[in-house]
Formats: structure tokens, sequence, C-alpha cells
């Protein structure tokens, strides 16, 4: 449940970011990497626990996960990564170096307007 | 409706806390690693055997986390190592703010080396980077030799994968291949170091050792 700490720091974000616009957010669409193993059930539970009775109690979560990159040693090409069946998708090769995870973002978030 | 494009890091006061723990570790020279792994699968006594048989070459210090309890701060303590307990209270990792208070409760400009035991699981720690060296995943073989396949990120991100319990193997355990661990933790991390040992009997550990004195050195140079 790593999902809670993730959750506590995207409030934080969004109540910022809507108070710049002081608007009520109703929605907000987050990317990760994929080795940031998230659940999106278990985020989307722990957030709408701890944003009831504030701002972002209406809140609705999109997340996105971006594959894992990578970068083949044989044919030099960066692909996306199968975790079930790593191959480089270009060439086949098994020789490859990771690169890093996509860090976890806020993208955007929807404000309410009347 | 209006949408506003926000592009800001989640977890950047992780990250923060986790940049000033490299600075500070690089500035002293020092060796840090993170342990991760599941609970149960030997971590504490790995480092008890460390801390005792490597005592006249290097000193080590240990950040040790858990849910609960000091338990295993006590069996640090009894190897004389410095040792600061994190209990997190039912969260299931360690935070990178919270190394940056432990790392500041320990003698660190004595030790050549920092061992962070994270709290055990498998999936949770390998998300937070705390500002270590390098990740240390322990797999038991108890556990099976299947999860290397299941849970791939951590045998991704870490440099060294120690293969425990290998005494129970043919002793109570007998479908666990380190084949097939091998295998699957190279398909995504070609370079990780893996050491079959038993911190029951000792086997295994100089090749370990050997590893851990060379990063030492690496890291004061």
């Amino acid at each position: 449940m790593h999902e809670m700490m993730v959750a506590q720091s995207l409030l934080a974000t969004i109540s910022d970011e809507a108070a710049k616009h002081n608007a009520k957010p109703v929605g907000a669409k987050v990317s990760c990497g994929k080795l940031y193993a998230i659940n999106d059930e278990a985020l989307c539970f722990a957030f709408e626990a701890i944003a009831k009775g504030t701002l972002c109690e209406d809140v609705t979560l999109e997340i996105e996960h971006k594959p894992v990159r990578a970068k083949c040693k044989n044919c030099n090409q960066s692909f996306d990564v199968e975790l079930s069946q790593p191959r480089c998708s270009k060439c086949g090769s098994g020789d490859f170096e990771l690169l890093p995870d996509a860090p976890l973002i806020l993208e955007e978030i929807e404000l309410q307007t009347d | 409706m209006e949408k506003i494009k926000v592009g800001k890091k989640i977890l950047g006061e992780n990250e923060k806390y986790a940049f000033e723990n490299i600075l500070f570790l690089t500035e002293r020279k020092k060796l840090c690693l993170n342990m991760i792994s599941s609970p149960g699968s030997g971590k504490t006594t790995i480092l008890t055997r460390t801390i005792s048989e490597l005592k006249d070459k290097i000193k080590i210090g240990i950040i040790e986390g858990d849910i609960q309890t000091d338990i295993d701060a006590e069996r640090i303590r009894a190897t004389e190592a410095p040792v600061v307990q994190i209990n997190t209270n039912g969260a299931c990792h360690l935070s990178a703010a919270q190394i940056s208070a432990a790392l500041r409760k320990l003698p660190v400009e004595d030790l050549n080396l920092i061992i962070i035991e994270n709290v055990g699981n498998l999936v949770c720690p390998s998300a937070f980077e705390l500002g270590e060296n390098g990740k240390i995943v322990v797999l038991s073989v108890a556990e099976g030799d299947d999860k290397p396949a299941k849970y791939p990120a951590i045998f991704a991100k870490s440099k060294v994968l120690l293969i425990n319990k290998i005494d129970l193997l043919g002793a109570g355990v007998e479908d666990f291949s380190i084949e097939r661990v091998k295998v699957d933790a190279r398909k995504l991390n070609k370079g990780i170091e893996i050491f079959p040992i038993s911190a029951k009997t000792g086997e295994g550990f100089a090749n370990w050792y050997d590893w851990l004195l060379k990063s030492v050195e690496e890291s004061s140079t």
C-alpha cells in the first residue's frame, strides 16, 4: 500500500494547483512508469479516503501507466519493454539496458466552472 | 469544466530528501545500500553475520526499518554495530525523509558502509528512492523460484541479488531452481550480481564479501 503515500502527495499537489485558479477540482490525470507498481484501485481507494471533507473530495482520478523503456545494446534502438517477455522489439536481442522509469506526474487537473 | 495542464512531479518531497541524502553520503565518501525483501527471507541474519565476519575490515552501521518493534535492532545491537531503528507504524516502506533523520543519528564519520534494512515487502519499497548507492534484493529459496518473473520491479532495479537459505535445497525445499532465478533476473537486469548464500551456515558469503569490500573501496576514493 505505498499508494497511500502517493495519494497524500497527490492530494497536496492537486489542492495547491486548484487554489492557484481559485476553483474546485473535479478530476485529475496522473501518469507513472510501470516499475512504480501503482495499483489503480488501491490508489483511488486511498485518495478517496483522505480527500473526504477536503476541497478535493469530488476528484476522479485517471491513471496512465507508461511502459518501461530500454535501450538495446545490439541495435542501439530504444524500445518499450514487455515485462513478461523482455526482448528488443526491433531486433529481438535480450541484451539491453533499462532506462529510468517515467516519474509520477500530475499531468492535468479538471476544474469546476460555473 | 476547464482542464489545466500541470506537469508536476508527485513524490517531489521524497525525491528532494533522497537527493539531499545522496549529497550527504557522497561528500563523506560513504557507501549506502538499501536491502529489500519479503518478510522472513533472512535480511537481519545476513546482516549480523556480515557485520561480525567483516568487523576487522570495515565498520558497518545499520538503519532498521520495521512496522513495529525493535526486535531486529536488538539483534544488530548484539553485534555492537551502531543501529538506528525506524518504526513506520503501518507504512509498508521507508521514506527518504526518515533516512535523512536516521543518518544524522549514526556516527557516519566512523563508518565505511551504511546498510538500510527496509520494511519486509517485495513491492512498495522498490518505488521509493532513499538516496542509496544501490539496492540489494534478498530472495530465500522457500519463497519459490518464480519471484523475479512475478515481481520484476525490484529485480530490475537491484545491483545485487542474494539467494538465501540454500542450506534448505534438497533438505525440505526440493523444487527451487537457482538457474531459473538467474535467467529471469537477468532478463530485465543483465548486470545484476547474483550470490547464492546460506546465512545459517555461511556458505557463499565469500563472494558477497568480495563484492561488498570492493564497492566500499570504490566509494571511499
